[in-house]
């Protein structure tokens, strides 16, 4: 029974932070049909430069804004320079491209900070809670993780639904050419976009960093998991993002709970196939055919 | 392809297998003396870049000329390397034998894949590959028992037969070594590997694959089975996969989920766009920069200064930041390069050469000369 | 076009064709004799030898690690400021696997192809170096030293090339065993295992001992940092003592998931994984404030068999602090430091012994011979003889207490299999005055 709570209370933070990641990824994908392989980089980039500043004297606070921030701007500037001229063109270039900048990012981040792991701290508690004799493997540290991540699916509804510049990014990833028609400046709308998702996915990055080792290749299989929840939820909604990202956390954790921890990426591959096959728009699309 | 060639192509379909049967042979005796005249040491780098060009090749058609992508073939390597390991455990089979079963075993995977895989498009097959490439070496840690786990399968590598090492002193007075044997057999394999890719590509599939990439619809009215023709690529493309996979095996001595990260599938990706995707001699380069690049680049990082670890991850950024401007800058990579600067010198010539072919629909923009391996 | 590949083609045939022939001609007739006299060995010089090793400089085994091979070249460079052995230079040259296997077996094809070197001195890690075993003993390469106490190393049979060095993991496991069996006979025990042959030979001698203590054996994959799951198995189990056979990142990661879930047995970690400097500047970070330095290990129970950088006043650290003041690069002597200096030593008796004229077969004859009889840094002696292989015979029990140990059995040695434990006496022998060793060559 402990065990069964440990792994479940364990899935769901796992699950909240690959529902960031995943939402992070739904976001690029809704403002320029790409799948953005080097999110993970980008995420281990920015934590890292929070780790530099918080082994240099400064607070946890500081580090975590300041990665954020990193996030912001990498992502911005990546749309900028490489992506601008690869979108809209064939699929595949796009692809290829975000692969290069997966490769490059991370050997730069070990060329720059080392390649071996280092601890990260975390900002609140990392032993678990206790109920009289009853421990239970739930940290403040994992509260902390499931209620970021509330916070900013709170803060993206409100800026996709109450905000002129919200209304602006859904039109342009809605439909450019009308978009633009309208006066919205797509350009700069489309990169909001990458930095808004490079800003989440950051803090995906600092979460699962948070109490951890971390080295340049940490961030990895989370590519895999959080584009396998990205499509669970179909890829087009943040929503379904979300929802997948806790119901793959959830499936991954009882696996390597009860199955053995060598098949965690086997079952990811597995649901992914499952999902393609079966549900290819998702558990949650309401659109009709389009292809994939 | 300049127009008396399509028409000889038309006419005497014969002689293109014979024109690479030609080319191969040259390859074979250049194969031959640089591997004699070379040291030990570049015999294994040139073992390493044998199976890196074969599972190269293998994804130049199915990237380049198909227009699926693959982040998967480190996978599929890794299936044609555990077959040849267990295989060849207790020297139970010759080895080429066991390449065979190993090619085939990794085809059968192929299908299944590539069942899969003819349904996905661009980014879903991107990721669906991934965590192909990210979850097949878990099996062979669940089933360590079989498969040696994390330590991986140790091969024993054939050794060179007493006739084979006679006959080759004769011809060229060198000794052969164990490296220089393995260089041997991985060569050999390409070769073969890749005469019988040419004549595929420049013949009937080779046409429809490409028909496919360009314009599904099309090819779809003109009566090509979309589905049957990709999982036909992909099965073509994992059979080099396991080929590749097995000569790996025998190379490294070692069958080992460690050797099959995504790391490696995302070399190969490299080689085929840096050579220029659907070109088999651009894959060729390609797969020779992934041998001989990283070595110039190290030493260069050490001498600007870098510790040995900084400069050790210097080849990865540099194959990363190739891999975007390539597709920025010349999305035909070497191959498109060369073909555009034959094309305007001959124009400067005055000989008014065809005009560059348009870029595919899915594809990179790459075009690609049949045979011409 | 066509017309002028094939007239290229044609140019190329005719041109290797040419060559082939020369070449052919030159090779023709019966192949020399192999010569014998007068060839220098490989990796010898009239003025040095050259030496190499494989490392994880990077990646998740390099915490640690990847300090050993700067301790062996301090070492090294020490013996060579002082002349050297028998008049030349020990030139060490390591590189980096990553923990990798298939990076190991590329990594030695470069030192034994293209850098010759004369023997590998202290290629670390079970899985890596399992895979280099066959290539380094059909090339005729002596494999010393291999640092890591897997059963492998000792097959003198089979791999004639390889020796071990440091007490083997059964033996630790079994000394382990009796000390759980005598002072904890009512625990319930639990193994942390790494999932290669680290954790199944330490298993197998732990289980020699404490078979029906044991309630659960947990095993996790090296690179996979995620070790929640096998610790929740272990603390459903009911384990009030874990026996860790792991590498110190772990043993990082295994403390910081049982804080998690406030599960607190009593840990013994293999000397492998223990070294609580390393362990402590790893966790140290975590949490501002929440965990502090090493006290998270403060009463784990380990093994040692090497005087560690806490004895300040034994005479073997004095000398190693005193060397790696001199010869070493930056940081502090660490317990991985001394590690590689004590190779490092132990090379330079092999070398010593093989006389002034070494090659690969005289120096694995010579410490066939004389390598029981070695006297060094170690606290037991070594197993070699024509039939073992096998490097040191024991290890001592002590706790860990702050950064520094206490003592908690004498020193015992046993070797594999049935062998009993016994206790060792013998007084541990100061270093020489000049701390280089002076063997007497063999022969």
């Amino acid at each position: 029974m402990q065990q069964f709570l440990n792994v479940t209370l364990g899935g769901l933070s796992q699950g909240a932070i690959y529902a960031a990641f995943a939402l992070a990824l739904v976001l690029i994908w809704r403002a320029t049909r790409i799948i953005n392989f080097a999110q993970g980089s980008m995420a281990m980039f920015s934590t890292y430069i929070a780790l530099v500043l918080i082994e240099s004297g400064q607070s946890y606070w500081a580090g975590f804004a300041a990665a954020l921030l990193a996030g912001l701007v990498l992502g911005a500037l990546i749309e900028r320079v490489v992506i601008r001229p690869v979108e809209g063109g064939p699929e595949l270039n796009a692809v290829i491209v975000t692969l290069g900048l997966f490769v490059a990012i991370q050997a730069l981040a070990a060329i720059l900070f080392g390649a071996s792991f280092e601890s990260f701290p975390a900002p609140f508690g990392l032993s678990g809670f206790s109920v009289g004799e009853f421990t239970v493997a739930f940290t403040p540290f994992s509260a902390f993780v499931i209620g970021s991540v509330v916070v900013v699916m709170l803060a993206l509804v409100a800026l996709f639904r109450f905000t002129d510049i919200g209304l602006r990014m859904r039109a342009s990833a809605f439909n450019q050419e009308v978009a633009r028609l309208l006066g919205v400046r797509v350009g700069n709308m489309l990169t909001l976009g990458w930095a808004f998702a490079a800003v989440v996915g950051s803090l995906a990055g600092l979460l699962i960093a948070g109490g951890n080792l971390v080295h340049p290749a940490y961030m990895d299989p989370v590519i895999v998991y959080g584009f396998v929840a990205a499509v669970l939820g179909g890829l087009e909604s943040p929503a379904g993002a979300v929802v997948g990202g806790l119901l793959i956390g959830l499936a991954l954790s009882y696996v390597s709970g009860y199955l053995g921890s060598e098949l965690v990426t086997l079952a990811a591959l597995g649901i992914l196939v499952a999902v393609l096959l079966v549900r290819p728009h998702g558990l949650f699309s309401r659109t009709t055919a389009r292809r994939v | 392809m300049s127009a008396p060639t399509a028409a000889a192509r038309r006419f005497l379909p014969s002689s293109v297998f014979g024109r690479n049967l030609l080319t191969v042979l040259v390859a074979l005796v250049a194969v031959v003396l640089v591997l004699e005249l070379t040291s030990p040491f570049r015999n294994s780098q040139l073992a390493t870049m044998s199976y890196y060009a074969i599972a190269a090749v293998g994804l130049t058609v199915l990237t380049g000329l198909n227009g699926q992508i693959s982040l998967g073939h480190g996978a599929l390597m890794a299936v044609g390397a555990y077959t040849t390991g267990l295989l060849l455990e207790n020297e139970a089979m010759p080895f080429p034998v066991a390449m065979l079963a190993a090619m085939v075993v990794t085809a059968v995977a192929g299908i299944v894949v590539g069942a899969a895989a003819a349904r996905l498009h661009g980014p879903y097959l991107a990721g669906a590959t991934l965590a192909l490439a990210v979850g097949v070496p878990g099996i062979a840690i669940y089933f360590d028992g079989l498969l040696g786990g994390e330590q991986g399968l140790r091969i024993s590598s054939p050794t060179p037969p007493d006739w084979f090492a006679d006959a080759m002193y004769f011809l060229t007075a060198g000794e052969m070594t164990s490296a220089r044997y393995l260089a041997y057999i991985g060569w050999g394999t390409l070769l073969l590997v890749v005469l019988l890719l040419a004549n595929l590509i420049a013949g009937r599939y080779g046409r429809i694959w490409r028909a496919v990439r360009d314009d599904e619809i099309a090819a779809e009215l003109a009566g090509v089975r979309l589905g049957r023709m990709r999982v036909l690529a992909f099965v073509v493309s994992a059979a080099c996969a396991g080929l590749a996979g097995a000569v790996l095996a025998m190379v490294v001595r070692l069958a080992a989920p460690s050797g099959f990260t995504i790391v490696l599938s995302l070399a190969l990706l490299t080689a085929v766009v840096v050579g220029g995707l659907g070109s088999l001699g651009g894959a060729l380069l390609g797969s020779a920069l992934l041998v001989f690049l990283p070595p110039a680049v190290t030493d260069i990082g050490t001498d600007l200064g870098m510790s040995g670890v900084q400069a050790a991850q210097l080849a990865p950024f540099v194959y990363g930041v190739v891999l975007v401007v390539v597709m920025l800058a010349a999305p035909g990579g070497v191959m498109g390069i060369v073909r555009r600067l034959r094309h305007a010198g001959r124009r400067a010539r005055g000989r008014g050469g065809p005009s560059r072919p348009a870029a595919g629909k899915q594809g990179v923009g790459a075009t690609d000369q049949g045979g011409r391996g | 076009m066509s017309k002028r590949v094939r007239r290229r083609g044609a140019g190329i045939v005719a041109v290797a064709t040419a060559v082939a022939v020369i070449a052919s001609a030159c090779g023709a007739g019966g192949r020399p004799d192999e010569n014998e006299g007068g060839a220098a060995e490989v990796g010898v010089t009239e003025d040095s030898v050259k030496v190499g090793a494989h490392f994880p400089l990077t990646g998740v085994a390099a915490p640690g690690y990847s300090a050993i091979p700067t301790g062996a070249k301090a070492y090294f460079d020490y013996v060579n400021a002082n002349g050297g052995v028998h008049g030349r230079t020990i030139d060490y040259v390591f590189r980096d696997d990553a923990y990798n296997p298939t990076n190991t077996s590329q990594v030695v094809n470069e030192l034994v192809l293209q850098d010759e070197i004369f023997a590998m001195v202290g290629g670390l890690g079970t899985p890596t170096h399992s895979a280099v075993l066959d290539f380094l003993n059909s090339n005729g390469v002596p494999d010393l030293f291999v640092s890591s106490g897997s059963l492998l190393w000792d097959q003198p049979e089979k791999n004639p090339m390889t020796f071990g060095w440091q007490p083997d993991y059964e033996v630790e496991g079994k000394i382990i065993g009796q000390y759980v069996k005598q002072n904890f006979p009512d625990a319930k025990v639990g193994l942390f295992l790494q999932d290669d042959d680290f954790g199944d030979d330490g298993e197998k001698g732990a289980r020699a001992y404490i078979d029906d203590q044991i309630v659960a054996a947990e095993r996790y994959a090296p690179g996979n940092t995620d070790v929640a799951p096998q610790i929740a198995a272990l603390q459903a189990s009911g384990a009030d003592l874990v026996i860790g056979f792991n590498v110190p990142s772990y043993t990082a990661l295994s403390q910081l998931t049982a804080m998690r879930s406030n599960y607190e047995p009593q840990w013994i970690y293999s000397n492998v994984g223990s070294d609580p400097a390393l362990v402590g500047s790893l966790l140290g970070r975590f949490s501002e404030g929440k965990v502090t330095d090493a006290s998270m290990l403060d009463g784990a129970i380990t093994t040692e068999y090497l005087p560690g950088v806490d004895e300040a006043d034994n005479p073997w650290t004095q000398l190693w602090q005193r060397i790696w003041d001199e010869h070493g690069g930056e940081g502090d002597l660490s317990n991985y430091r001394i590690y590689g200096m004590s190779q490092a030593y132990t090379f330079v008796q092999a070398l010593q012994a093989a006389g002034p004229e070494p090659t690969r077969e005289g120096i694995v004859d010579a410490l066939e011979q004389v390598g029981q009889d070695l006297q060094g840094p170690a606290l037991v002696p070594y197993r070699y003889s024509p039939d073992s292989h096998a490097g040191l015979s024991g290890v001592k029990v002590v706790q860990i207490t702050g950064t520094t140990t206490k003592e908690l059995s004498p020193v015992m040695v046993t070797d594999n299999g049935d062998a009993e434990i016994t206790e060792y006496t013998e007084e541990h022998a100061p270093p020489p005055e000049n701390g280089i060793p002076n063997v007497e060559p063999v022969g």
